[in-house]
């Protein structure tokens, strides 16, 4: 089953076309209308401070939204809109085509059933392997994730083993039947910084492998600069800014996206003693209930001017996309500095 | 896991010592001279200190318990003062009638309980939702001998179709006894219903909170079965020990229950002993109930350790 979905992934250029998606509950609009494409094969990365709406986009995408919010617009993924599916058939999806995983992976595996079990019902789910077949996968998957003693792992429950490795299972899950998108949501910040990297180089790798495109989403922009292609900038749930990782990291247009490149923390900008000179965006995101007219970033940008308070900047078409009245024109060497040396 | 129910074991032993000690002592410390109470109050002190002697309750209270306990370790509960029958037979003779009531009241509870709970989870919110609470609330609300003055109005007086109380013995009629039972099962199990319905309704509100439940959205299932799949085998876990605990309540109930419908149980005949000032059958039967509710919760937290990984590695 999974080969034809292959094939059909290579007729076509796009595995996700996002036009106009709006994200809401009965109060709030925490998504404010996107847009973005990925071609199959590609790699986007989703930045934004906590709050920017960047989880509940993933959300959206895969039908998993919390009770209570709603998506509008369309989301075009192998020839259908995601947003008019049904939950039935949106699920025969999820974990086939579409996979997605998540922050923690402690509280996402279900804590009683074994290891193996859970990722090979998966594969006997998608596919028509057999008890036998779908384990054999789950072990070809596991030492795909370089996971140690994969025939012990099969026996194990998610809480004996460490957080890495938890992360990497979950991993293995969510690749299992070949998807052509999986979504990784902050997928490293609940692990020791020690087993980070290890865990971003398996998931790098193992994606690679399996032919799947990739949306990144993390507030950490040197895993954006490893990983992706294409990097989005969220801001109260709009996209501000996008373009090709290495463009907009060297010379960023939004102000917004200048900032959170300048508020990275390396080697050369912390200091212990106080007089570090890492920077930091003034003022905090603002929120849902009472953003700010025009703008939503406008209260805390150095350039504002009037437009900026009355008027909404849109996205500019093209590959390198600015919301901004006032884009910035000139690269930023502090930008490179900050954003692309601490990968 | 050996470890675990080594534990438990060690623990079930002692917690049925402490149990026969205190039930010893509440009996004898409020009775006074229980021989003088026994004969009521034109009894001569002959009489009494004969009684007293024949049951050995002249003995200080030390040999007393330990007669008390030795004995029922060989599996003698004692007799009645006033029949001299032996204990085990007159709970036997019971058990016929209580068990069957307990248990259906039981089972019935969580028939009810687990649907109507899961489907409250899942319309949290919603009118149909807060109906169910609300009618959960009023069942907690109502007192099982209430309920059951109610049903058997309902069925036995004004319908006619069931008998309003009395027994008739397995031995007589299978059918008779199943008829006689109807009505307290279903007071029983309605009010078990309505306890439970809220406990269920929690664990099944919480397990839909976890993360692990959208994971098991996130490869595949739909919202229903991922509930059912994943999410009750989860929420079962806490409702383990509610109904471990609910034993308790289900007991008290079956006193109510068999008083209202006049059945001949355990509870009833432990009552009119109680009146009576039978000591040692009250003492010994109330010593069986206690090691059977006991026994339940050792029961509970093995299953607790079956059902959750979690509690088997880590205790």
């Amino acid at each position: 089953m999974t080969k034809p979905q292959q094939d059909r992934a290579q007729d076509r250029t796009n595995v996700l076309e996002v036009a106009n998606l709006v994200v809401h509950n009965t109060t709030l609009t925490a998504v404010r209308g996107i847009d973005f494409t990925l071609p199959a094969g590609g790699r986007m990365g989703l930045v934004g401070e906590s709050g920017s709406g960047k989880t509940l986009t993933a959300l959206s995408l895969m039908g998993l939204l919390p009770m209570g919010w709603q998506a509008n617009g369309s989301v075009r993924h192998d020839g259908v809109d995601l947003i008019a599916q049904s939950d039935k058939a949106l699920s025969s999806r999820r974990g086939r085509t579409l996979s997605m995983v998540f922050q923690d992976p402690l509280s996402s595996l279900d804590p009683v059933r074994r290891i193996g079990q859970q990722v090979s019902s998966v594969i006997r789910r998608h596919t028509d392997a057999g008890k036998k077949e779908a384990e054999r996968q789950t072990l070809e998957l596991f030492r795909l994730m370089s996971l140690p003693r994969p025939e012990q792992l099969m026996r194990a429950y998610p809480h004996e083993i460490s957080g890495g490795q938890r992360q990497r299972v979950m991993i293995a899950m969510a690749l299992a039947c070949y998807p052509q998108l999986i979504i990784a949501d902050e997928p490293t910040t609940a692990l020791d910084v020690t087993v980070q990297k290890q865990v971003l180089r398996l998931l790098n790798t193992a994606v690679q492998e399996r032919g799947s495109a990739l949306i990144m989403i993390t507030h950490d922009l040197p895993i954006i600069a490893a990983m992706c292609d294409t990097v989005a900038v969220m801001y109260a749930g709009k996209i501000v800014e996008m373009g090709p990782v290495a463009e907009v990291f060297r010379s960023p247009r939004h102000h917004y996206t200048k900032g959170l490149l300048e508020s990275q923390p390396t080697m050369d900008n912390i200091a212990l003693d106080g007089s570090s000179r890492l920077a930091s965006i003034p003022g905090m995101v603002p929120p849902l209930h009472s953003l700010p007219k025009g703008c939503a970033f406008h209260p805390r940008c150095s350039a504002a001017t009037e437009r900026c308070r009355t008027e909404i900047p849109q996205l500019e078409p093209g590959a390198r996309r600015t919301a901004c009245w006032h884009p910035i024109a000139a690269p930023a060497e502090a930008a490179i500095q900050a954003g692309v040396s601490a990968s | 896991m050996a470890i675990y129910v080594l534990r438990k074991l060690v623990f079930f032993l002692g917690a049925i010592f402490i149990a026969s000690l205190a039930i010893f002592l509440l009996i004898r410390g409020a009775g006074g001279n229980v021989a003088a109470v026994v004969l009521g109050k034109g009894a001569t002190p002959e009489a009494i200190n004969a009684l007293a002697h024949t049951y050995g309750l002249d003995q200080p209270l030390a040999v007393q318990y330990f007669d008390w306990v030795g004995n029922m370790l060989s599996g003698d509960l004692g007799r009645s003062f006033r029949t001299n029958e032996r204990v085990s037979d007159l709970v036997t003779a019971r058990l016929s009638v209580s068990i069957p009531l307990a248990l259906s009241g039981l089972i019935l509870g969580l028939l009810i309980a687990i649907p109507v709970g899961t489907y409250a989870a899942r319309n949290v919110g919603t009118p149909s939702g807060a109906i169910l609470a609300l009618v959960s609330q009023i069942g907690v609300a109502v007192p099982v001998f209430w309920a059951g003055i109610l049903l058997s109005l309902l069925f036995g007086v004004r319908l006619g179709w069931l008998p309003t109380g009395g027994w008739t013995d397995w031995s007589v009629s299978i059918w008779g006894a199943i008829r006689s039972l109807v009505l307290p099962v279903l007071s029983l199990g309605l009010i078990m219903a309505a306890v439970l319905i809220r406990y269920v309704r929690s664990a099944v509100l919480d397990v839909m909170n976890q993360d692990y439940l959208r994971t098991a959205r996130a490869v595949g299932m739909t919202r229903t079965e991922a509930l059912l799949k994943v999410g009750l085998r989860n929420a079962s876990l806490p409702l383990v020990t509610i109904v471990g605990l609910q034993i308790a309540e289900l007991i008290g109930g079956t006193v109510i229950i068999e008083t209202v419908f006049s059945l001949p149980g355990l509870s009833r005949m432990m009552l009119a002993n109680v009146a009576a000032r039978e000591v040692i059958v009250v003492q010994s039967t109330v010593m069986l109930i206690i090691i059977f509710v006991i026994a339940v919760n050792l029961l509970v937290d093995l299953l607790y350790g079956i059902l959750d990984p979690r509690v088997r590695s880590s205790r």
